[in-house]
């Protein structure tokens, strides 16, 4: 099977609420994400570099934010004549499951018209909380080298604490045996990361027939209740990925980020992650500037220290100002002599002069979009 | 027949710039890098858009390829339009031959069926190699209320200068008296900064005359502007005072770059009401390592940072290695400055390698003041390990590890 067979589907807020503080404005899909990018920016960009022409991205509710950002996907070159990006909202229909729907299996009911007008054979599903980089035609290979009904990709660590998460157990030829859920394994185990490859007529049949028995859960119902009757495999992510389910995982993914091998495996000019542009200027240092171990995004001024920190686009941190091992999202404003330490802050924040806050590596502070401090 | 348009421009992007040496033997000068993410061109392009002049004939002649691709469809200013937009006009083959553009008037009159699809009352034309932020709206309201057949934009330089520009006795009216082309005794200090608005039925008279004149070399400074004021037509000068250079020559485009770094250079590149727009690539965030130290500088996506940078300017993708020193320096896209090198004074061409230990430029300081200048690497060129490259040098071949560059 090849790419430009396959139809990528984001569900663009699964887990919504598993960080509250990031998406009560916004979908998961566009939380900001290492100093310059949105959590879609991954699902799709490694869609797009793998050579998938066609990708729609289910919304729910706050998807202002995700519009804005994706525009006509441009960026990502899905601004198509023929196919492109295609951002589903809920819409109304005759059906009631469909209107207001609470997981992957009615969201994807919804928008079945969208999947059987897709010329294409095969569908890619993720969702929009996870950053990876890989070639997903591996897994495409993958998939038809195995004669497999389902690809899961996975990945072996510790279990996000997520809802409905699922613990695989994979015999030697990587198929899937066995699906516990919601299991609370405190070791490492074989996880799903909610990317599915399937035919598109399979998902159709499936998630239909899920509806028409009101169990609709895609882990249980599509999922764990086929284990058996279809050939479930598991192809594990190679590189670095991670899956965010707190503020606490976000903070430490995040910094994760510093280490250079990381970055070169999730952020590489090769299979560059895109996003939209946003026309700053180049960061400028100043005098007396002190930066290091930080990764930071154009459009800065630092006149102050900088340490062990990720800064978006057009954070300031003025002089005498010291900024370390926190989160500065776009357009926050550290005003002279602030210190600063575990700290996140949203869009737009400021910290007034003078002000001394802190919080631990372990337990950042969390400073919500607009707020001056 | 595209929709009337009241204005458009015209933009001059043929030339080579041969003064940029190496720089533009494989790019036309308006491709040149600048500024740490931007070329050139984004200036009189970003201008345009942001002054409301929506539809922008870019002539390119000399090595167009990498210009026509950066320019692209105009997506980047937003120039990507239904209705007018960014089109670039390249010499083409006429039943009667093919011509080059043989002088910058003759560019513009090849395009006069361009121009007129557009039907426009004024004409501003513009030119590819300087650096500045101005609203040509401002411009044209002057030259409609002086009901002018031309305006040119004029600043007033310094005395000891003068004799380097095209200069013009400007009376109180602003009506200008008379034009000195680089005159040895300057009488005036007000020169011309190759901007200019044209009542277009005006210019479209005068470029046929001139091109039917066989004596002409077809071009605006020479030979349109003086064959215009001969005539009596209405010629005032524009008086701006904003920021504005000439990057035609490796000091200019060296002092320029350094003029952003200066808070009172004024430039400033950070304008949310007047963005320079640019065609980027997708980088990753900058690195800036706990070995580094970076100061009174700027630095964009890609790059990755670990030595030393001082007064310096890199562009998306360069690399500064450990125990590197930078100063003074240009770094252009990709470039890389190994461990241990020391690079001053200097412009790094896209991709270049600097291997570890090697020296580049020198301070004004520590050479005789008459051999100093920028020192120049050739795009893709590599420097030894060790090798030395000495100031005021142009290097367009690698350079041996531990060896010391001879020009030729």
């Amino acid at each position: 099977m090849r790419a430009n067979n396959v139809l990528g589907i984001i569900h663009s807020q699964a887990f919504d609420s598993t960080i509250q503080e990031l998406t009560t404005m916004r979908t998961f899909a566009s939380v900001p994400f290492g100093c310059r990018y949105r959590f879609v920016d991954f699902p799709l960009s490694n869609m797009v570099n793998a050579g998938v022409t066609e990708v729609g991205i289910i919304t729910k509710e706050n998807y202002q934010s995700l519009m804005d950002h994706i525009g006509s996907g441009k960026p990502w070159d899905l601004a198509r004549k023929r196919e492109g990006l295609y951002i589903l909202p809920p819409y109304n229909t005759s059906s009631a499951s469909a209107a207001g729907y609470k997981n992957r299996v009615e969201a994807i009911y919804a928008n079945m018209d969208f999947l059987r007008h897709s010329r294409h054979e095969y569908v890619v599903i993720t969702d929009s909380n996870a950053v990876y980089n890989f070639d997903f035609n591996d897994l495409f290979e993958f998939h038809t080298e195995q004669e497999a009904d389902i690809t899961v990709a996975y990945k072996h660590g510790k279990l996000p604490k997520l809802e409905n998460m699922q613990i695989l157990t994979l015999d030697d030829n990587k198929r899937v045996t066995d699906v516990s859920i919601n299991a609370d394994e405190p070791g490492e185990v074989d996880y799903s990361f909610n990317i599915y490859v399937m035919r598109k007529s399979l998902l159709e049949y499936l998630v239909k027939t899920s509806v028409a028995h009101s169990s609709t859960s895609f882990a249980k119902d599509i999922i764990q209740a086929n284990v058996d009757s279809l050939k479930i495999v598991g192809f594990e992510i190679p590189g670095f990925a991670a899956m965010i389910d707190s503020l606490k995982t976000y903070y430490n993914v995040s910094m994760e980020l510093l280490e250079p091998e990381n970055r070169k495996a999730l952020l590489n000019a090769k299979n560059p992650i895109a996003t939209k542009i946003a026309d700053n200027v180049p960061t400028l240092y100043g005098e007396n500037s002190k930066a290091g171990n930080s990764l930071i995004a154009d459009g800065c001024t630092i006149e102050g220290t900088v340490e062990n920190s990720l800064l978006f686009r057009g954070v300031v941190v003025e002089k005498g100002a010291v900024v370390r091992n926190s989160i500065l999202m776009q357009g926050t404003v550290i005003h002279a002599n602030a210190k600063v330490d575990s700290i996140i802050t949203d869009k737009n924040v400021t910290i007034t002069a003078n002000r001394n806050l802190s919080g631990d590596p372990s337990y950042p502070i969390y400073f919500t979009k607009n707020i001056v401090v | 027949m595209a929709r009337k348009n009241e204005c458009i421009a015209m933009l001059l992007a043929g030339g080579q710039g041969s003064r940029l040496g190496i720089l533009t033997h494989k790019i036309a000068k308006p491709a040149v890098p600048f500024g740490g993410k931007y070329r050139i061109i984004d200036f009189p392009l970003s201008n345009c858009v942001n002054s409301g002049i929506y539809t922008v004939g870019v002539l390119t002649q000399y090595q167009p390829l990498e210009l026509n691709d950066y320019v692209g469809n105009g997506e980047p200013w937003d120039l990507d339009r239904t209705d007018g937009g960014v089109h670039i006009l390249s010499p083409y083959q006429q039943i009667q031959g093919t011509d080059w553009y043989k002088g910058t008037a003759n560019a513009i009159y090849q395009n006069i069926h361009f121009i007129d699809k557009y039907d426009p009352e004024y004409v501003v034309v513009l030119s590819g190699d300087h650096i500045y932020k101005m609203d040509y709206a401002d411009m044209l309201a002057f030259h409609k209320n002086q009901e002018a057949a031309c305006t040119i934009a004029m600043r007033e330089v310094e005395w000891k200068e003068a004799s380097r520009f095209g200069l013009m006795l400007v009376n109180d009216d602003s009506t200008i008296s008379e034009f000195e082309e680089k005159p040895e005794n300057p009488r005036s200090n007000k020169a011309s900064m190759g901007i200019y608005i044209f009542t277009w039925s005006k210019l479209r008279e005068y470029l046929i005359a001139d091109e039917n004149d066989p004596a002409s070399s077809n071009d605006f400074g020479h030979n349109v502007i003086p064959a215009m004021h001969e005539a009596g037509e209405k010629m005032v000068a524009y008086q701006f005072d904003g920021y504005w250079r000439d990057v035609g020559t490796i000091e200019s485009l060296w002092e320029a770059n350094m003029d952003i770094l200066s808070p009172v250079s004024g430039i400033n590149l950070n304008d949310p009401h007047w963005k320079i727009y640019a065609r980027s690539p997708s980088a990753a965030p900058q690195f800036i390592s706990d070995k580094a130290e970076v100061g009174n500088s700027m630095v964009t996506e890609g790059c990755s940072v670990e030595g030393k940078v001082d007064f310096s300017v890199l562009f998306p993708n360069a690399t500064v290695e450990e125990g590197a020193n930078v100063k003074y320096s240009i770094i252009m896209p990709g470039a890389v400055v190994k461990k241990g090198a020391v690079v001053q004074y200097a412009i790094v061409a896209e991709n270049a390698v600097i291997e570890e230990n090697a020296k580049v430029g020198a301070g004004p300081d520590v050479t005789d003041p008459d051999d100093w200048g920028v020192a120049v690497i050739g795009e893709n060129i590599t420097i030894g390990k060790g090798a030395v490259v000495p100031p005021s040098v142009m290097v367009n071949e690698n350079v041996e590890e531990g060896t010391k560059y001879e020009s030729k």
